[in-house]
């Protein structure tokens, strides 16, 4: 188990007050939060300072890691001490205000034995049947072409029989329902909480997001995809493969096409009523000038041709 | 459950509509809460009166977005409104930023 320095994660100095460990989480959770940014580790991030904050907020809980001493770098192998918490006294459940399901073993390690009970702040007012469960899956996506069926691991965590926290993971196999767009969710009926007494089981509802794809890019039902075209192709027009998800199709390029044109390949996006289409941008690839014959065919051309690129900008 | 079962689940967003408390049961909220999220403008019910009201698929989403800003910032009803509302403002806006780029 990895020791996690929680003043660094806030950017905080070890005698920082409590009111500026309040202020550096509610920046870090603003900066990272999921549904707000967009960087690839924003998730992780608002975690990690999501679970500083919730030892830093807490008098005991921060008395308590800061007995754990200085000389430990982030990083560094880390075994609680025996008894390196007693003389602390922690009232209450430890985390109920929190989700314990994304803390780090760290945590878990130094604060997660105090976690019994903290399932009971979640009943719910509808207590037959069980409680919808969230999640966010990655999936291909060709996935949302082909009707695939893609396995997926989810992890929650759970009480076992020793009223302990422990994450579970299983794996559910589901079907992609064909067109399915970005930020979709599918409902999977009875796959959430079980429920109480004679209570049916709940929801489970996955939010559906594309792993990002080397030649498309997905709107809506609509795909964006550049394709290299070669400078005879585009001025003297030409049928060329195109790929699709769906497989090579011709594609026609109009005499005298240009970097930066655009065609549409109608229908050939995600599936659907009415199905997306395919936006084409064309991008004109210049041979490499690495042979006598090229040099030569390019030489003629500079002295054939009568072309400023530039004079549109009066050079 | 074995492992060998394929799960055939439905798009929310195309062949669903909820009630009011299915809504509120699928993001764990009291129906209260939906109504104040009706009141400020963020859910369009179709519909004559609230027990008929129904919400169409994608309200969902809006809901469990509205529902992170206020439990992990801190944001009330309004504020988390207004930020949904930025949100899928900058989204397009960085959707349009993506198609000029590549």
């Amino acid at each position: 188990m990895e020791y996690k320095d929680y003043y660094k994660i806030m950017g905080l100095k070890r005698d920082a007050s409590q009111d500026e460990i309040k202020r550096a989480h509610r920046k870090l959770a603003r900066r990272y939060h999921p549904d707000v940014s967009k960087e690839p580790n924003a998730e992780a991030k608002f975690k990690e300072a999501g679970e500083a904050y919730e030892v830093l907020k807490d008098p005991e809980k921060r008395a308590a890691y800061d007995r754990l001493g200085d000389n430990l770098k982030a990083g560094q192998e880390f075994h609680p001490p025996p008894n390196w918490d007693s003389g602390f006294e922690f009232r209450g459940g430890g985390f109920t205000e929190a989700d314990l399901g994304g803390f780090s073993d760290f945590f878990a390690e130094l604060f997660g034995q105090r976690g019994h009970g903290a399932q009971a702040a979640y009943s719910t007012q509808f207590n037959a049947r069980g409680q919808d469960h969230h999640a966010k899956v990655t999936v291909d996506l060709e996935a949302a072409f082909h009707e695939a069926t893609r396995s997926i691991s989810l992890q929650s965590p759970e009480l076992d029989a020793r009223g302990q926290m422990r994450l579970t993971t299983r794996t559910l196999n589901v079907k992609i329902p064909k067109g399915i767009k970005e930020g979709q969710q599918i409902r999977l009926a009875g796959q959430g909480s079980p429920g109480t007494g004679q209570g049916v089981k709940g929801d489970l509802y996955l939010e559906i997001h594309f792993s990002s794809h080397p030649l498309y890019r997905a709107e809506g039902r609509d795909l964006h995809m550049q394709l290299p075209v070669a400078p005879w192709e585009a001025a003297l027009g030409a049928t060329v493969k195109a790929p699709t998800p769906d497989g090579a199709v011709d594609l026609k390029i109009p005499a005298g096409s240009n970097s930066g044109n655009k065609l549409r390949l109608k229908g050939r996006g995600i599936p659907g009523k009415p199905a997306g289409d395919i936006y084409v941008t064309l991008s004109v690839v210049t041979p490499p000038a690495n042979s006598e014959q090229a040099k030569a065919i390019y030489k003629e051309m500079a002295s054939k041709l009568a072309f400023n690129p530039r004079s549109g900008m009066g050079v | 459950m074995s492992k060998q079962t394929i799960l055939t689940g439905i798009i929310v967003e195309e062949s669903t509509e909820f009630t009011l408390g299915e809504l509120s049961r699928a993001c764990g909220k009291p129906a209260e809460w939906i109504l104040a999220l009706v009141e400020e403008g963020v859910l369009e019910p179709v519909g004559e009166d609230q027990t008929h009201w129904q919400f169409r698929g994608h309200c969902l989403r809006r809901v469990r977005i509205v529902q992170r800003l206020e439990s992990d910032l801190g944001l009330n009803l309004a504020g988390a409104a207004l930020a949904l509302e930025l949100l899928e403002e900058v989204e397009t806006l960085r959707n349009r930023i993506a198609a000029l780029e590549r």
